[in-house]
């Protein structure tokens, strides 16, 4: 059996390592503004709406994450549009843009010549075969992501706590807003790779709710966020390689371990505490 | 005094395609302390979220004559999210209108220092550094109190600033209030004629059109007179006023 070493001597390994550990930043940060904002669900809405633009992608012969890109931005755009301007429900409008983009997605994947190799580790992730240029285009995003919201930091933070109150004191709410859904849309479609479509909502909320366990800080939890995120990928990227068995659904399962084992380790602090 | 700090002449509002206000007529002056009360759904909240620039009219004008950041503002308590990650401090903070962004390392920038003061000025010290959702209902009004001091305002608009808190701290509050009321005007939006009546100076009533009362005594008839129906209940320890008291106020109506 190979030691952990060792596995860095492989190429195919080492873009795996810096996968998670881009995807640990990207999500870090930006789920724990989508956590505290409650929107989690937008962002679900958002991912499931990026399979449009995959099918379109495949069948147009383009880059699918282009497609996805695009889908991604868009849908995050329509949701807030249409909860702003055209007075549905938001849920409702997460909805309509969830189910339109999986139709697309189907439709254009069904019309697409041959069958669709990789389609499934667009569903469900596929850490091993992350290609150099997307591991560029990660390494890129998260460091804007880091300086942006280093930058921002106070603007995105009011804005976030408190919309209405923002307004009355200038800030650009609605700048800030546009700008974070397109970042949140460009981090799901380049960490679909990573977990996949159907499980990448768990990197962007299951590090912050651990995270959330040690702070109650917007600035601490994202760096602890990170920091989870990364034992939580890596972790599983290492399970996954020596069980074999597939490396999302592996993070994932690590993720929530990671969480219960802290919020249990809480728990027991709590009542030890309180006995005296 | 004929000095004025804001005017809102033949004001507007809709609010998902229903009138709200309809032609309402206010003038806010410097050390005012107005209590705006009115049945719910009468507009109150809309009044201010139309001074505040939240709503935008149908028709008619709002003018101020002091800068816009010199108007502090204390939304109802629950419109924010109590869970949020967020600190006292940081709330606190982002009271302050063009606050430096660039400070997320710096600990002695002056708006923080001055958020420091206010928060002692309003004997909450210890809980500088907890998370909002640890507070209680007075503690958490009172960082919103001192959030909305930031920029040392001359008009406060608070919204309801006496639900979800103990009658103590009500009583305190109001004390502040009274003591904030020397250096800038105060408009307050409360449900409890009561209670408001012994610390405001001048009432107006709101229900679709804004009636002013230049006295803080008022009686259930003129409430009725004002197209306002409203009950006038006391609780609490806190001494009241005469209400239902029988002068002759000359009340000038606005537009009936």
């Amino acid at each position: 059996m190979n030691t952990v070493i060792d596995l860095f001597s492989y190429d195919f390994f080492l873009n795996a390592f810096w996968a998670s550990f881009f995807a640990a930043v990207s999500c870090g940060i930006v789920g724990t503004y989508i956590v505290s904002r409650r929107i989690v669900f937008v962002s679900g809405g958002i991912t499931h709406a990026s399979f449009g633009g995959i099918g379109i992608g495949y069948f147009l012969g383009w880059s699918p994450l282009l497609g996805a890109a695009i889908f991604a931005i868009l849908s995050g755009w329509g949701i807030q549009l249409f909860t702003q301007k055209g007075k549905v429900r938001e849920d409702s409008s997460i909805a309509i843009w969830w189910s339109l983009g999986m139709a697309i997605g189907i439709i254009f994947i069904y019309l697409s010549p041959g069958y669709a190799p990789n389609l499934m580790s667009y569903l469900f992730g596929s850490v091993l075969t992350v290609s150099t240029t997307e591991l560029y285009l990660m390494g890129a995003l998260s460091l804007v992501l880091v300086l942006f919201f280093a930058l921002f930091y106070r603007l995105i933070l009011y804005v976030a706590f408190d919309e209405e109150f923002a307004k009355t004191t200038g800030l650009p709410v609605n700048l800030i807003n546009y700008l974070l859904i397109s970042l949140i849309a460009l981090t799901i479609v380049l960490n679909i790779r990573v977990v996949g479509i159907i499980l990448i909502l768990s990197l962007l909320t299951l590090p912050q709710a651990t995270a959330n366990l040690f702070t109650k800080d917007f600035k601490k939890m994202m760096v602890i966020s990170v920091l989870f995120a990364f034992i939580g990928s890596f972790a599983g990227l290492l399970f996954s390689f020596y069980v074999d068995i597939p490396s999302g659904a592996s993070i994932i399962f690590t993720l929530v371990l990671v969480f219960a084992l802290m919020k249990l380790a809480f728990y027991i602090r709590q009542k030890l505490l309180s006995r005296g | 005094m004929n000095e004025k700090l804001v005017e809102i002449k033949n004001l507007s509002v809709s609010y998902d395609q229903q009138r709200v206000l309809e032609q309402a007529n206010l003038d806010i002056h410097p050390l005012d302390f107005l209590g705006i009360i009115g049945p719910n759904g009468g507009g109150k909240t809309t009044l201010i979220k139309a001074l505040l620039g939240l709503v935008k009219p149908d028709a008619g004008s709002i003018k101020f004559h002091i800068p816009l950041k010199k108007v502090g503002y204390l939304p109802q308590i629950n419109q924010v999210d109590k869970r949020f990650p967020i600190t006292v401090l940081d709330v606190v903070q982002s009271g302050k209108t063009g606050g430096k962004f660039l400070n997320v390392f710096r600990k002695d920038h002056a708006d923080r220092l001055y958020a420091e003061q206010l928060i002692d000025e309003m004997g909450i010290t210890g809980i500088r550094h907890k998370a909002i959702g640890e507070l209680s209902g007075g503690q958490m009004q009172r960082v919103f109190l001192c959030r909305s001091l930031m920029n040392q305002p001359e008009l406060l608009i608070l919204d309801e600033p006496d639900t979800f808190v103990d009658n103590q701290f009500e009583s305190e509050l109001y004390e502040k209030l009274k003591e904030l009321n020397k250096r800038m005007a105060i408009l307050l939006v409360s449900h409890d004629v009561g209670t408001i009546s012994y610390y405001v100076k001048t009432i107006a009533c709101v229900n679709r059109q804004v009636h002013y009362h230049p006295s803080n005594v008022i009686s259930t008839e003129q409430l009725a007179s004002y197209n306002c129906p409203l009950q006038i209940i006391t609780h609490g320890h806190i001494p009241h006023t005469v209400l239902g008291m029988h002068e002759n106020h000359d009340h000038h109506e606005h537009r009936h």
